[in-house]
């Protein structure tokens, strides 16, 4: 489904944020990308839907090569959902509006079709009775589930989250990772990159770790944890498990 | 409150004085050219700012420095100087160079009367200012929206129309406002093309009659008038737009 090779990613010419990352995600698969911060994780997440372009190297998403300049990167984006730490909502819009702006204008669903999905989705994370509220009259929890809701009403084959509870205020990441955890064992394609060592473990079927713009050990969740083979990602894990 | 008061004192004035009432019956019907100028020196200002602060901020080098230098350009020289060179220099050799080709074509000259002239002089000013206005209404819209917008597909027009523009839309009204205001008194400086409106017939009315007060006085009256009722408009206007935003959770 995706498929990274050789990507770098130098940012001003002498930072170079991410070195010669090569990762491949299956259809189904969840994996789960941690590290310090810094270590370029969301760098490589932003390069898989082009919102950075990375400096070398190859990204392959549903077939189509985006270093390409002849891709179509927006019909791309349309098969790849994106959620965000700052969830990034517009706040000029409904929750529903929200969800149904890029169906109409990308889709080309009419009103009512594009409406329908939107409750769906909604439903599907909790929240269809906030349908008609503005962003800021939400919870972040519930501004985050309706995030992810905007980006499963267009269908996606693979959902990116670049720490999608980092925001939050600590009791509202568990209904975050629930509608996650739901979407996981539903058989969606994910990247996830997060802090939350506890959704590593339960949703993650690969774990990646990351650090100075390498990818340096990867494996089951369990294996890296209870295991890891360097001294680098002992160190992390010693340093943010208690 | 002081200001109410002499409007009102002026009013009676021009009800119950002959001097005034006479001063007023010769300056309010250059009310209308005024307005007219103001309108579509403000028309075309839009678009000129539009177009070149969008320019500002574009990825193509070539239009963003050709934006860039239009706007330090024109910021950089005062509004009257400009208006000389613009309607008394630029147009007729512009017209000059035009006519000589045109009319045997389309039995047609190119003429520029003075009020459009200075109207397209203040259009050009007010759209460097203006430009200046939308590009930091555009810029206040966190890089983020731009993303969520196009990683759902939307392309970088739709994410412009649909997502960024709205939204500055709202830091953009009440700046545009004050602008509209400041060009509606900045006509004034039409007068000295000759261009009959407010003050043009307030100097008119005063040198031919030697009533310099009432003449001005007059004149002073319709400005003010105009600019408070305009400001009382936007504060409406202004309160309205952020109404629905507000609300607490």
């Amino acid at each position: 489904m995706i498929s990274v090779r050789g990507l770098s990613k130098t940012f001003d010419r002498t930072i170079h944020a991410v070195r010669d990352v090569d990762l491949d995600v299956a259809e189904g698969e969840v994996v789960v990308i941690v590290g310090p911060s810094g270590s370029g994780k969301s760098t490589v997440l932003r390069c898989i839907n082009l919102l950075e372009i990375p400096t070398e190297g190859t990204v392959v998403v549903n077939g189509a090569d985006l270093t390409d300049s002849s891709t179509d990167i927006d019909e791309v984006r349309t098969e790849v959902g994106m959620v965000f730490q700052q969830f990034n909502l517009f706040p000029h819009l409904t929750v529903c509006q929200n969800v149904t702006l890029a169906q109409r204008k990308v889709r080309g669903r009419d009103r009512q079709e594009a409406e329908e999905m939107a409750m769906a989705q909604l439903t599907r994370v909790g929240i269809p009775e906030k349908a008609d509220a503005y962003p800021r009259q939400l919870s972040g929890g519930q501004q985050q589930r309706v995030a992810i809701a905007r980006s499963l009403a267009m269908e996606p084959k693979v959902m990116l989250f670049d720490e999608p509870t980092s925001a939050l205020d600590p009791e509202m990441v568990k209904e975050v990772l629930d509608v996650m955890l739901e979407l996981a064992a539903e058989g969606m394609t994910m990247v996830v990159v997060t802090h939350e060592m506890g959704f590593a473990k339960a949703a993650g079927d690969r774990l990646v770790f990351m650090d100075e713009g390498e990818i340096v050990e990867t494996g089951s969740p369990d294996e890296v944890f209870s295991n890891p083979r360097h001294q680098r990602t002992r160190d992390f894990f010693d340093k943010i498990l208690y | 409150m002081v200001i109410l008061a002499i409007l009102v004192w002026m009013a009676v004035k021009i009800l119950t004085d002959d001097d005034y009432e006479l001063a007023w019956t010769r300056i309010w019907p250059g009310l209308w050219i005024t307005i007219v100028a103001a309108l579509e020196a403000f028309g075309i200002a839009l678009v000129i700012g539009l177009v070149f602060g969008m320019g500002q901020l574009s990825r193509n080098v070539v239009s963003r420095n050709v934006a860039r230098t239009y706007v330090e350009f024109v910021r950089g020289i005062p509004i009257l100087p400009l208006i000389f060179t613009v309607a008394l220099v630029i147009v007729p050799q512009a017209t000059d160079a035009l006519n000589g080709r045109l009319e045997p074509w389309f039995g047609w000259e190119f003429r520029l009367s003075f009020q459009m002239r200075a109207t397209v002089t203040l259009a050009l000013i007010y759209g460097a200012y203006l430009a200046e206005i939308f590009r930091g209404g555009i810029q206040s819209i966190p890089p983020g929206q731009v993303e969520a917008g196009r990683s759902l597909g939307l392309s970088r027009r739709q994410t412009m129309n649909s997502v960024v523009l709205p939204q500055a839309m709202r830091a953009i009204i009440p700046p545009l406002g004050n602008d509209f205001i400041a060009i509606l008194k900045d006509t004034s400086l039409l007068s000295i093309l000759g261009v009959l409106e407010i003050t043009q017939r307030a100097r008119q009315f005063s040198a031919s009659s030697f009533k310099f007060r009432e003449g001005y006085f007059v004149s002073v009256f319709i400005y003010l008038i105009l600019v408070m009722s305009l400001s009382l408009l936007l504060g409406v206007l202004e309160r309205r737009m952020t109404r629905d935003r507000k609300g607490g959770r």
